[in-house]
């Protein structure tokens, strides 16, 4: 069976469509959003780079937890994922 | 003024060729080339590429017991410091390097461990170490974070950090713009001889004569040195160090248990961990230290980085949600009685040596190249070589 949206979470307060099995780092990618973090000096964006989870370039703050590697972290029905600025701390 | 090219100079014989462009190769190559002799640098691999780029960026005068070696902790300290000004380019050489005068505090987490720090500090005072006592109710004005738990420590002002592999580079580069040249991918396979006297080294790619030869190869002095036909017992003393995900400042100075003096300097091969905390320019957050004896086995050691993470924690609960995104393993060269190795080497004329640091070559790599280029110019030395005497360690010592 195929069902286009099996659940919703919420970047920065937007539903986004997302499936059983997709990282929140896909979930993003999927709805067109590439960049969801500042760099702390220079303010740059960032989002998916090395995607495994290497070059911790894809950090995203996720239900109030900062710094957490967006192609790894499963996501899960009604996650708040929210973009970060610098360390997000 | 521009960086000079990495080729090899192929005319006038250097007055030195350095084996090993690690910081202890490359701040006898700064120091060298000041006095103005010309230098060659050659490695086996690339530049830092050893222990220099596996470890933290000590410059520690708080952790060393008196004697030789913190001497050579003072002198270095002072140079250190006296570096930190130099113009480069349009920065300053401590700025470069990532040198952060920050100062040490030493904790202990209960009275008897407190007592023995004092009496350690008291005998420091002599040989020129300012150590402030920080009570039990004054350490979180020193640094937010720490544990409430703790009996009370000592501040250090005069401890340093500094990016090593930047200084490295930088230390070579200058040595590069007074006319060095840096050989690296270039094992050395042996040594060129005219009769007992060292006159240069051999590669696969050329022989390189040389005025004289220095054996700065770090833990793999050894096997230089056994090239020459001269025992050094450097062995290497495997450490990891772990580093967690950039953070706003949390951890102002390095931050370290005062057991840490005593697992460094202890004999034992059995895997020992003393919690060592330090931020970082970048925002991370370096833990150390363990140390254990177990051959160059790159292997990953789950035990000592959990032991790492435990301890860092315990001194900073902050750290506890905290990720760590990687640790990173250095081999320390270390010789039997803990003391480098610095100076001629009677039993082969020409041959000079520089190694054996163990987890202290960063700090006291500039005392060290002030020391082996006075030798090379027959000025008198600023401390007394002979603790570091390279063949005070007999004949033939087992390995």
């Amino acid at each position: 069976m195929t069902h286009p949206c099996e659940f919703e979470i919420l970047f920065d307060g937007t539903p986004l469509p997302c499936r059983d099995g997709w990282t929140v780092g896909a979930a993003l990618t999927a709805a067109g959003i590439r960049s969801w973090r500042d760099t702390r000096h220079d303010g740059r964006p960032r989002g998916l780079f090395c995607g495994i989870g290497i070059c911790f370039d894809c950090l995203v703050t996720v239900n109030g937890q900062p710094s957490v590697r967006a192609c790894l972290v499963p996501a899960a029905p009604g996650d708040e994922i929210r973009s970060q600025q610098g360390t997000g701390r | 003024m521009p960086d000079l090219p990495l080729s090899p100079r192929t005319s006038p014989t250097p007055d030195l060729v350095v084996v090993g462009a690690g910081i202890v190769g490359a701040a006898c190559a700064y120091h060298a080339t000041r006095a103005g002799l010309s230098v060659t640098v050659v490695d086996s691999g690339p530049i830092a590429g050893g222990t220099t780029g596996a470890g933290e960026g000590n410059i520690l005068v708080s952790d060393k017991e008196p004697g030789p070696e913190l001497d050579l902790a003072v002198l270095s300290n002072r140079q250190w410091r006296d570096l930190a000004d130099l113009p480069l380019d349009d920065t300053t050489f401590g700025r470069a390097v990532e040198l952060e005068t920050k100062g040490g505090l030493v904790v202990a987490t209960d009275q008897a461990t407190l007592d023995g720090l004092a009496r350690l500090v008291a005998t420091q005072r002599a040989p020129g170490i300012e150590a402030v006592a920080v009570p039990t109710d004054g350490l979180r004005d020193v640094e937010p974070h720490l544990t409430h738990d703790l009996a009370g420590g000592y501040r250090y002002p005069q401890d340093m950090q500094v990016q090593p592999m930047l200084a490295a580079a930088h230390l070579l580069r200058l040595a590069r713009r007074a006319g060095a040249t840096v050989l690296t991918h270039e094992p050395v396979t042996g040594f060129l001889r005219a009769g007992e006297r060292v006159t240069g080294v051999r590669t696969p790619r050329r022989d390189l004569p040389a005025g004289a030869v220095l054996n700065a190869a770090g833990t793999w002095a050894g096997q230089v040195a056994a090239l020459a036909g001269v025992t050094v017992p450097v062995a290497p003393r495997r450490g990891y160090i772990l580093v967690t995900e950039p953070l706003p400042p949390l951890v102002r100075h390095k931050v370290y248990l005062a057991d840490y003096v005593a697992d460094v300097a202890s004999d034992s091969a059995a895997l020992q961990t003393s919690t060592v905390v330090e931020g970082t320019r970048a925002g991370t957050i370096l833990i150390g230290a363990s140390r254990e004896r177990v051959g160059f086995d790159r292997t990953v050691s789950t035990p000592a980085l959990r032991r790492l993470a435990a301890g860092a924690v315990r001194l900073f609960p902050v750290l506890r949600d905290v990720a760590v995104i990687r640790a990173y393993r250095g081999f320390r060269p270390y010789c039997p009685d803990h003391l480098p190795v610095i100076g001629p080497d009677p039993r082969a004329p020409g041959l000079h040596h520089a190694c054996g640091h163990e987890g202290a070559g960063i700090g006291l790599s500039l005392g060290t190249a002030l020391l082996v280029t006075q030798g090379l110019t027959g000025q008198p030395p600023a401390l007394d070589l002979d603790p570091f005497r390279p063949d005070r360690f007999g004949p033939e010592v087992p390995r």
